[in-house]
Protein backbone atom coordinates (compact mmCIF):
# COMPACT_ATOMS: atom_id res chain seq x y z
CA UNK A 1 0.00 0.00 0.00
CA UNK A 2 2.22 2.81 -1.23
CA UNK A 3 -0.75 5.19 -1.18
CA UNK A 4 -1.10 4.50 2.52
CA UNK A 5 2.55 5.30 3.12
CA UNK A 6 2.27 8.53 1.13
CA UNK A 7 -0.80 9.50 3.16
CA UNK A 8 1.07 8.82 6.39
CA UNK A 9 4.08 10.86 5.26
CA UNK A 10 1.85 13.75 4.22
CA UNK A 11 -0.17 13.71 7.42
CA UNK A 12 2.65 13.13 9.87
CA UNK A 13 3.57 16.78 10.59
CA UNK A 14 -0.12 17.59 11.05
CA UNK A 15 -0.58 14.64 13.42
CA UNK A 16 2.54 15.57 15.38
CA UNK A 17 1.14 19.07 15.90
CA UNK A 18 -1.87 17.26 17.35
CA UNK A 19 0.40 15.41 19.74
CA UNK A 20 1.46 18.80 21.13
CA UNK A 21 -2.22 19.50 21.87
CA UNK A 22 -2.57 16.05 23.45
CA UNK A 23 0.49 16.59 25.63
CA UNK A 24 -0.79 20.00 26.81
CA UNK A 25 -4.20 18.49 27.67
CA UNK A 26 -2.58 15.61 29.55
CA UNK A 27 -0.16 17.84 31.46
CA UNK A 28 -2.90 20.31 32.31
CA UNK A 29 -5.20 17.54 33.51
CA UNK A 30 -2.50 15.84 35.56
CA UNK A 31 -1.50 19.16 37.10
CA UNK A 32 -5.08 19.97 38.03
CA UNK A 33 -5.53 16.42 39.32
CA UNK A 34 -2.41 16.83 41.47
CA UNK A 35 -3.46 20.20 42.90
CA UNK A 36 -6.92 18.86 43.82
CA UNK A 37 -5.88 15.28 44.56
CA UNK A 38 -3.38 16.01 47.34
CA UNK A 39 -5.81 17.98 49.56
CA UNK A 40 -8.53 15.40 48.83
CA UNK A 41 -6.25 12.59 49.95
CA UNK A 42 -5.14 14.46 53.09
CA UNK A 43 -8.78 15.24 53.87
CA UNK A 44 -9.81 11.65 53.39
CA UNK A 45 -7.09 10.34 55.69
CA UNK A 46 -7.02 13.01 58.41
CA UNK A 47 -10.33 14.84 58.02
CA UNK A 48 -13.47 14.76 60.16
CA UNK A 49 -16.02 12.03 59.34
CA UNK A 50 -18.30 14.48 57.49
CA UNK A 51 -15.43 15.70 55.30
CA UNK A 52 -14.33 12.14 54.63
CA UNK A 53 -17.82 11.19 53.54
CA UNK A 54 -18.07 14.22 51.25
CA UNK A 55 -14.77 13.36 49.61
CA UNK A 56 -15.94 9.76 49.28
CA UNK A 57 -19.00 10.95 47.35
CA UNK A 58 -16.83 13.16 45.11
CA UNK A 59 -14.54 10.25 44.30
CA UNK A 60 -17.49 7.89 43.72
CA UNK A 61 -19.07 10.42 41.35
CA UNK A 62 -16.03 11.10 39.20
CA UNK A 63 -14.90 7.48 39.12
CA UNK A 64 -18.32 6.05 38.36
CA UNK A 65 -19.37 8.14 35.36
CA UNK A 66 -17.82 7.66 31.93
CA UNK A 67 -15.52 10.39 30.64
CA UNK A 68 -17.63 10.89 27.52
CA UNK A 69 -20.78 11.56 29.58
CA UNK A 70 -18.93 14.03 31.82
CA UNK A 71 -17.48 15.81 28.79
CA UNK A 72 -20.97 16.22 27.30
CA UNK A 73 -22.42 17.24 30.67
CA UNK A 74 -19.82 19.96 31.22
CA UNK A 75 -19.43 21.21 27.67
CA UNK A 76 -22.97 21.16 26.34
CA UNK A 77 -24.80 21.21 29.67
CA UNK A 78 -23.19 23.13 32.48
CA UNK A 79 -21.32 25.65 30.31
CA UNK A 80 -24.60 26.70 28.71
CA UNK A 81 -26.65 26.50 31.89
CA UNK A 82 -24.18 28.66 33.83
CA UNK A 83 -23.61 30.87 30.81
CA UNK A 84 -19.83 30.54 30.81
CA UNK A 85 -18.08 30.43 27.49
CA UNK A 86 -15.26 27.90 27.63
CA UNK A 87 -13.48 26.35 24.68
CA UNK A 88 -13.63 22.60 24.15
CA UNK A 89 -9.91 22.53 24.91
CA UNK A 90 -10.42 24.13 28.34
CA UNK A 91 -13.38 21.89 29.19
CA UNK A 92 -11.33 18.83 28.20
CA UNK A 93 -8.56 19.83 30.63
CA UNK A 94 -11.04 20.59 33.43
CA UNK A 95 -13.04 17.36 33.08
CA UNK A 96 -9.97 15.14 32.68
CA UNK A 97 -8.42 16.98 35.64
CA UNK A 98 -11.45 16.46 37.89
CA UNK A 99 -11.63 12.75 37.03
CA UNK A 100 -7.90 12.43 37.56
CA UNK A 101 -8.12 14.22 40.91
CA UNK A 102 -10.51 11.48 42.10
CA UNK A 103 -8.12 8.74 40.97
CA UNK A 104 -5.00 10.56 42.14
CA UNK A 105 -6.51 11.14 45.58
CA UNK A 106 -6.75 7.37 45.95
CA UNK A 107 -3.12 6.94 44.86
CA UNK A 108 -1.97 9.52 47.42
CA UNK A 109 -4.25 8.10 50.10
CA UNK A 110 -2.62 4.69 49.65
CA UNK A 111 0.82 6.29 49.81
CA UNK A 112 -0.01 8.24 52.98
CA UNK A 113 -1.46 5.15 54.66
CA UNK A 114 1.60 3.12 53.80
CA UNK A 115 3.84 5.42 55.86
CA UNK A 116 4.59 4.22 59.37
CA UNK A 117 2.34 5.96 61.87
CA UNK A 118 5.31 6.84 64.07
CA UNK A 119 6.33 9.56 61.61
CA UNK A 120 3.31 11.69 62.45
CA UNK A 121 3.60 10.97 66.17
CA UNK A 122 7.27 11.96 66.15
CA UNK A 123 6.46 15.21 64.36
CA UNK A 124 3.79 16.01 66.94
CA UNK A 125 6.19 15.17 69.75
CA UNK A 126 8.58 17.73 68.28
CA UNK A 127 5.83 20.34 68.60
CA UNK A 128 4.84 20.59 64.94
CA UNK A 129 1.28 21.59 64.15
CA UNK A 130 -0.77 19.02 62.22
CA UNK A 131 -0.56 21.19 59.10
CA UNK A 132 3.20 21.45 59.37
CA UNK A 133 3.62 17.76 60.13
CA UNK A 134 1.54 16.75 57.12
CA UNK A 135 3.18 19.16 54.70
CA UNK A 136 6.80 18.73 55.83
CA UNK A 137 6.94 15.15 57.11
CA UNK A 138 4.13 13.08 55.58
CA UNK A 139 3.67 14.51 52.09
CA UNK A 140 7.34 14.64 50.99
CA UNK A 141 7.57 10.92 51.68
CA UNK A 142 4.10 10.01 50.40
CA UNK A 143 4.50 11.86 47.10
CA UNK A 144 7.68 9.95 46.37
CA UNK A 145 5.91 6.67 47.06
CA UNK A 146 3.09 7.72 44.75
CA UNK A 147 5.22 8.08 41.62
CA UNK A 148 4.67 4.52 40.29
CA UNK A 149 0.91 4.96 40.68
CA UNK A 150 1.25 8.33 39.03
CA UNK A 151 2.92 6.82 36.01
CA UNK A 152 -0.05 4.44 35.62
CA UNK A 153 -2.38 7.40 35.88
CA UNK A 154 -0.40 9.20 33.18
CA UNK A 155 -0.84 6.38 30.70
CA UNK A 156 -4.57 6.20 31.48
CA UNK A 157 -5.12 9.94 31.01
CA UNK A 158 -3.04 9.96 27.86
CA UNK A 159 -5.31 7.33 26.35
CA UNK A 160 -8.46 8.95 27.70
CA UNK A 161 -7.43 12.25 26.12
CA UNK A 162 -8.28 10.68 22.75
CA UNK A 163 -11.95 10.78 23.82
CA UNK A 164 -11.87 14.59 23.88
CA UNK A 165 -12.05 14.32 20.11
CA UNK A 166 -15.83 14.01 20.71
CA UNK A 167 -15.87 17.71 21.65
CA UNK A 168 -13.72 18.65 18.68
CA UNK A 169 -10.42 19.21 20.46
CA UNK A 170 -7.81 19.11 17.69
CA UNK A 171 -5.67 16.37 19.25
CA UNK A 172 -4.07 13.40 17.51
CA UNK A 173 -7.23 11.35 17.06
CA UNK A 174 -9.32 14.23 15.74
CA UNK A 175 -6.66 15.08 13.20
CA UNK A 176 -6.22 11.45 12.13
CA UNK A 177 -9.97 11.17 11.59
CA UNK A 178 -10.06 14.45 9.70
CA UNK A 179 -7.29 13.42 7.30
CA UNK A 180 -8.71 9.90 6.98
CA UNK A 181 -12.15 11.05 5.86
CA UNK A 182 -10.52 13.26 3.23
CA UNK A 183 -7.97 10.81 1.84
CA UNK A 184 -9.83 7.50 2.47
CA UNK A 185 -6.63 6.03 3.95
CA UNK A 186 -8.34 5.17 7.23
CA UNK A 187 -6.38 2.11 8.33
CA UNK A 188 -2.85 3.54 7.85
CA UNK A 189 -3.76 6.85 9.48
CA UNK A 190 -5.49 5.40 12.57
CA UNK A 191 -2.62 3.00 12.95
CA UNK A 192 -0.18 5.93 12.86
CA UNK A 193 -2.24 7.69 15.52
CA UNK A 194 -2.04 4.53 17.64
CA UNK A 195 1.74 4.37 17.23
CA UNK A 196 2.11 8.02 18.27
CA UNK A 197 0.13 7.23 21.44
CA UNK A 198 2.34 4.19 22.11
CA UNK A 199 5.45 6.36 21.80
CA UNK A 200 4.00 9.04 24.09
CA UNK A 201 3.09 6.41 26.70
CA UNK A 202 6.57 4.96 26.56
CA UNK A 203 8.26 8.37 26.82
CA UNK A 204 6.09 9.43 29.76
CA UNK A 205 6.54 6.29 31.84
CA UNK A 206 10.28 6.44 31.07
CA UNK A 207 10.45 10.05 32.21
CA UNK A 208 8.61 9.28 35.44
CA UNK A 209 10.96 6.40 36.20
CA UNK A 210 13.90 8.81 35.80
CA UNK A 211 12.10 11.26 38.12
CA UNK A 212 11.60 8.50 40.67
CA UNK A 213 15.35 7.81 40.67
CA UNK A 214 16.16 11.53 40.84
CA UNK A 215 14.04 12.32 43.88
CA UNK A 216 14.88 9.16 45.80
CA UNK A 217 16.33 9.89 49.23
CA UNK A 218 19.21 7.53 49.96
CA UNK A 219 18.30 5.20 52.79
CA UNK A 220 14.58 5.87 52.46
CA UNK A 221 13.87 3.55 49.55
CA UNK A 222 12.23 0.90 51.76
CA UNK A 223 9.69 3.22 53.45
CA UNK A 224 12.17 3.55 56.34
CA UNK A 225 9.78 1.78 58.70
CA UNK B 1 -46.06 19.13 34.49
CA UNK B 2 -44.90 19.51 30.92
CA UNK B 3 -41.41 18.57 32.02
CA UNK B 4 -42.71 15.46 33.68
CA UNK B 5 -44.65 14.39 30.59
CA UNK B 6 -41.52 14.91 28.52
CA UNK B 7 -39.52 12.69 30.82
CA UNK B 8 -42.26 10.05 30.93
CA UNK B 9 -43.00 9.95 27.21
CA UNK B 10 -39.64 10.58 25.60
CA UNK B 11 -36.70 10.37 27.96
CA UNK B 12 -37.66 7.19 29.78
CA UNK B 13 -38.37 4.94 26.76
CA UNK B 14 -35.33 6.18 24.86
CA UNK B 15 -32.97 5.71 27.78
CA UNK B 16 -34.44 2.29 28.55
CA UNK B 17 -33.76 1.25 24.97
CA UNK B 18 -30.24 2.64 25.25
CA UNK B 19 -29.71 0.87 28.54
CA UNK B 20 -30.51 -2.52 26.98
CA UNK B 21 -28.11 -1.82 24.11
CA UNK B 22 -25.42 -0.87 26.63
CA UNK B 23 -26.06 -4.06 28.55
CA UNK B 24 -25.95 -6.06 25.32
CA UNK B 25 -22.53 -4.49 24.68
CA UNK B 26 -21.15 -4.93 28.19
CA UNK B 27 -22.13 -8.51 29.04
CA UNK B 28 -20.68 -10.29 25.99
CA UNK B 29 -17.61 -8.02 26.01
CA UNK B 30 -16.98 -8.83 29.67
CA UNK B 31 -17.28 -12.58 29.04
CA UNK B 32 -15.16 -12.60 25.86
CA UNK B 33 -12.66 -10.27 27.53
CA UNK B 34 -12.27 -12.61 30.51
CA UNK B 35 -11.84 -15.64 28.25
CA UNK B 36 -9.25 -13.82 26.13
CA UNK B 37 -7.54 -12.57 29.27
CA UNK B 38 -7.27 -16.04 30.80
CA UNK B 39 -5.96 -17.60 27.58
CA UNK B 40 -3.44 -14.81 26.93
CA UNK B 41 -2.42 -14.76 30.60
CA UNK B 42 -1.74 -18.52 30.57
CA UNK B 43 0.20 -18.24 27.31
CA UNK B 44 2.32 -15.42 28.72
CA UNK B 45 3.35 -17.51 31.70
CA UNK B 46 3.46 -21.07 30.35
CA UNK B 47 3.84 -20.61 26.60
CA UNK B 48 7.08 -21.35 24.75
CA UNK B 49 9.24 -18.47 23.59
CA UNK B 50 7.52 -17.41 20.32
CA UNK B 51 4.03 -17.81 21.85
CA UNK B 52 5.07 -15.78 24.87
CA UNK B 53 6.53 -13.05 22.66
CA UNK B 54 3.36 -12.92 20.55
CA UNK B 55 1.14 -12.75 23.63
CA UNK B 56 3.29 -9.97 25.11
CA UNK B 57 3.15 -8.01 21.86
CA UNK B 58 -0.64 -8.36 21.87
CA UNK B 59 -0.81 -6.91 25.36
CA UNK B 60 1.57 -4.02 24.62
CA UNK B 61 -0.44 -3.05 21.52
CA UNK B 62 -3.90 -3.33 23.03
CA UNK B 63 -3.02 -1.69 26.32
CA UNK B 64 -0.93 1.03 24.71
CA UNK B 65 -3.29 2.23 22.00
CA UNK B 66 -6.30 4.23 23.22
CA UNK B 67 -9.59 2.36 23.03
CA UNK B 68 -11.08 5.07 20.81
CA UNK B 69 -8.32 4.54 18.26
CA UNK B 70 -8.87 0.77 18.42
CA UNK B 71 -12.61 1.19 17.87
CA UNK B 72 -11.96 3.51 14.92
CA UNK B 73 -9.56 0.96 13.43
CA UNK B 74 -12.20 -1.80 13.68
CA UNK B 75 -15.08 0.26 12.41
CA UNK B 76 -13.64 2.89 10.04
CA UNK B 77 -10.29 1.25 9.31
CA UNK B 78 -11.19 -2.33 8.37
CA UNK B 79 -13.30 -1.35 5.33
CA UNK B 80 -9.94 -0.25 3.87
CA UNK B 81 -9.09 -3.95 3.49
CA UNK B 82 -12.68 -4.81 2.49
CA UNK B 83 -13.89 -6.05 5.85
CA UNK B 84 -17.15 -4.45 6.92
CA UNK B 85 -18.31 -4.76 10.52
CA UNK B 86 -21.61 -3.54 11.98
CA UNK B 87 -21.09 -0.85 14.65
CA UNK B 88 -22.30 -3.22 17.37
CA UNK B 89 -19.95 -6.03 16.29
CA UNK B 90 -17.01 -3.63 15.97
CA UNK B 91 -17.72 -2.30 19.48
CA UNK B 92 -17.92 -5.76 21.08
CA UNK B 93 -14.76 -6.82 19.24
CA UNK B 94 -12.89 -3.70 20.36
CA UNK B 95 -14.05 -3.93 23.99
CA UNK B 96 -13.30 -7.67 24.24
CA UNK B 97 -9.78 -7.43 22.84
CA UNK B 98 -8.86 -4.35 24.87
CA UNK B 99 -10.21 -5.60 28.17
CA UNK B 100 -8.77 -9.06 27.42
CA UNK B 101 -5.33 -7.46 27.29
CA UNK B 102 -5.89 -5.83 30.69
CA UNK B 103 -7.37 -9.01 32.23
CA UNK B 104 -4.32 -10.96 31.08
CA UNK B 105 -2.13 -8.73 33.25
CA UNK B 106 -4.09 -9.64 36.38
CA UNK B 107 -4.23 -13.32 35.39
CA UNK B 108 -0.49 -13.35 34.75
CA UNK B 109 0.24 -11.78 38.13
CA UNK B 110 -2.05 -14.27 39.86
CA UNK B 111 -0.52 -17.25 38.04
CA UNK B 112 2.95 -16.18 39.07
CA UNK B 113 1.86 -15.77 42.68
CA UNK B 114 0.82 -19.43 43.00
CA UNK B 115 3.43 -21.32 44.95
CA UNK B 116 5.83 -23.50 42.98
CA UNK B 117 5.11 -26.40 45.30
CA UNK B 118 1.62 -26.70 43.83
CA UNK B 119 3.11 -27.28 40.42
CA UNK B 120 5.70 -29.77 41.69
CA UNK B 121 3.02 -31.69 43.59
CA UNK B 122 0.83 -31.89 40.47
CA UNK B 123 3.79 -33.07 38.42
CA UNK B 124 4.68 -35.73 40.96
CA UNK B 125 1.10 -36.99 40.81
CA UNK B 126 1.53 -37.46 37.06
CA UNK B 127 -0.59 -34.54 35.81
CA UNK B 128 0.09 -33.44 32.26
CA UNK B 129 1.04 -29.78 31.86
CA UNK B 130 -2.35 -28.80 30.46
CA UNK B 131 -4.22 -30.69 33.16
CA UNK B 132 -2.03 -29.19 35.86
CA UNK B 133 -2.67 -25.67 34.62
CA UNK B 134 -6.42 -26.09 34.25
CA UNK B 135 -7.25 -28.14 37.33
CA UNK B 136 -4.64 -27.03 39.87
CA UNK B 137 -3.15 -23.64 39.06
CA UNK B 138 -5.94 -21.73 37.31
CA UNK B 139 -8.71 -22.38 39.87
CA UNK B 140 -6.49 -20.79 42.52
CA UNK B 141 -5.11 -18.06 40.29
CA UNK B 142 -8.51 -16.91 39.04
CA UNK B 143 -9.65 -16.34 42.61
CA UNK B 144 -6.61 -14.14 43.20
CA UNK B 145 -7.07 -12.28 39.92
CA UNK B 146 -10.72 -11.58 40.67
CA UNK B 147 -10.37 -8.18 42.40
CA UNK B 148 -8.29 -6.81 39.52
CA UNK B 149 -10.53 -8.34 36.86
CA UNK B 150 -13.55 -6.91 38.67
CA UNK B 151 -12.06 -3.42 38.41
CA UNK B 152 -11.50 -4.02 34.74
CA UNK B 153 -15.18 -4.94 34.29
CA UNK B 154 -16.16 -1.67 35.99
CA UNK B 155 -13.90 0.16 33.55
CA UNK B 156 -15.58 -1.72 30.73
CA UNK B 157 -18.99 -0.47 31.86
CA UNK B 158 -17.75 3.10 31.64
CA UNK B 159 -15.86 2.63 28.40
CA UNK B 160 -18.94 1.09 26.77
CA UNK B 161 -20.04 4.72 26.28
CA UNK B 162 -17.36 5.04 23.60
CA UNK B 163 -19.46 2.82 21.32
CA UNK B 164 -21.41 5.97 20.60
CA UNK B 165 -18.37 7.35 18.79
CA UNK B 166 -18.55 4.56 16.20
CA UNK B 167 -22.28 5.16 15.70
CA UNK B 168 -23.53 2.33 17.90
CA UNK B 169 -26.36 4.12 19.69
CA UNK B 170 -26.42 2.96 23.31
CA UNK B 171 -27.22 4.81 26.53
CA UNK B 172 -24.92 7.76 25.88
CA UNK B 173 -25.93 7.92 22.22
CA UNK B 174 -29.65 7.93 23.03
CA UNK B 175 -28.96 10.68 25.55
CA UNK B 176 -27.03 12.75 23.02
CA UNK B 177 -29.88 12.48 20.52
CA UNK B 178 -32.49 13.44 23.14
CA UNK B 179 -30.41 16.34 24.39
CA UNK B 180 -29.70 17.65 20.90
CA UNK B 181 -33.43 17.73 20.19
CA UNK B 182 -34.56 19.32 23.45
CA UNK B 183 -31.43 21.30 24.44
CA UNK B 184 -31.83 19.92 27.97
CA UNK B 185 -28.20 18.83 28.07
CA UNK B 186 -27.62 19.27 31.80
CA UNK B 187 -30.69 17.34 32.93
CA UNK B 188 -30.31 14.50 30.47
CA UNK B 189 -26.60 13.97 31.00
CA UNK B 190 -27.12 14.07 34.76
CA UNK B 191 -29.72 11.31 34.39
CA UNK B 192 -27.35 9.33 32.20
CA UNK B 193 -24.53 9.85 34.66
CA UNK B 194 -26.82 8.50 37.38
CA UNK B 195 -27.56 5.42 35.24
CA UNK B 196 -23.84 4.72 34.87
CA UNK B 197 -23.25 5.33 38.57
CA UNK B 198 -26.01 2.82 39.33
CA UNK B 199 -24.52 0.30 36.91
CA UNK B 200 -20.99 0.61 38.27
CA UNK B 201 -22.19 0.49 41.88
CA UNK B 202 -24.37 -2.58 41.30
CA UNK B 203 -21.54 -4.26 39.39
CA UNK B 204 -19.02 -3.69 42.16
CA UNK B 205 -21.51 -5.04 44.70
CA UNK B 206 -22.14 -8.15 42.57
CA UNK B 207 -18.42 -8.64 42.03
CA UNK B 208 -17.67 -8.57 45.74
CA UNK B 209 -20.52 -11.10 46.21
CA UNK B 210 -18.92 -13.36 43.62
CA UNK B 211 -15.57 -12.97 45.34
CA UNK B 212 -17.12 -14.02 48.67
CA UNK B 213 -18.97 -16.93 47.10
CA UNK B 214 -15.82 -18.27 45.42
CA UNK B 215 -13.64 -17.95 48.49
CA UNK B 216 -12.18 -21.26 49.58
CA UNK B 217 -11.94 -21.68 53.34
CA UNK B 218 -8.33 -22.06 54.37
CA UNK B 219 -6.97 -20.61 51.14
CA UNK B 220 -7.32 -16.94 52.07
CA UNK B 221 -3.88 -16.14 53.43
CA UNK B 222 -1.57 -18.36 51.51
CA UNK B 223 1.31 -16.18 50.56
CA UNK B 224 4.78 -17.53 49.72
Amino acid sequence: MPEGLIAIADALPYLLQGSVVTVIVVFGAMGLGLILGVPLAVGQVYGRPALRRAIGVYVWFFRGIPLLVLLFLFYFGLCTALDVNLSAFTVAIIVLGLISSAYQSQIFRGAILSLPEGQLKAARALGMSDFKAISFIVLPQALRLAIPGWSNEYSIILKDSAVTYALGVAEIMARAHFVATRTYQQLPLYFTAGVIFLILTWMGTRGLRVLEEKVRIPGYSQHGA
Amino acid sequence: MEEWLYIQNEVYPALLKGFWVSLALIVPSAIFGLVIGIIVGVLRVYGNRPVMAAANAFVVLFRGIPLVVQLFIWYFGLPYIKIYLAPFVAAVLGFSLCSGAYHSEYVRGALMSIRRGQMLAAQSLGFSKVKMIFSIILPQAIRRALPGCGNEIIYLIKYSSLAYMITCVELTGEGKILASNSFKYTEIFLIIGACYLAMTSVASLLLSRVEDRLRLPGFEHQRI
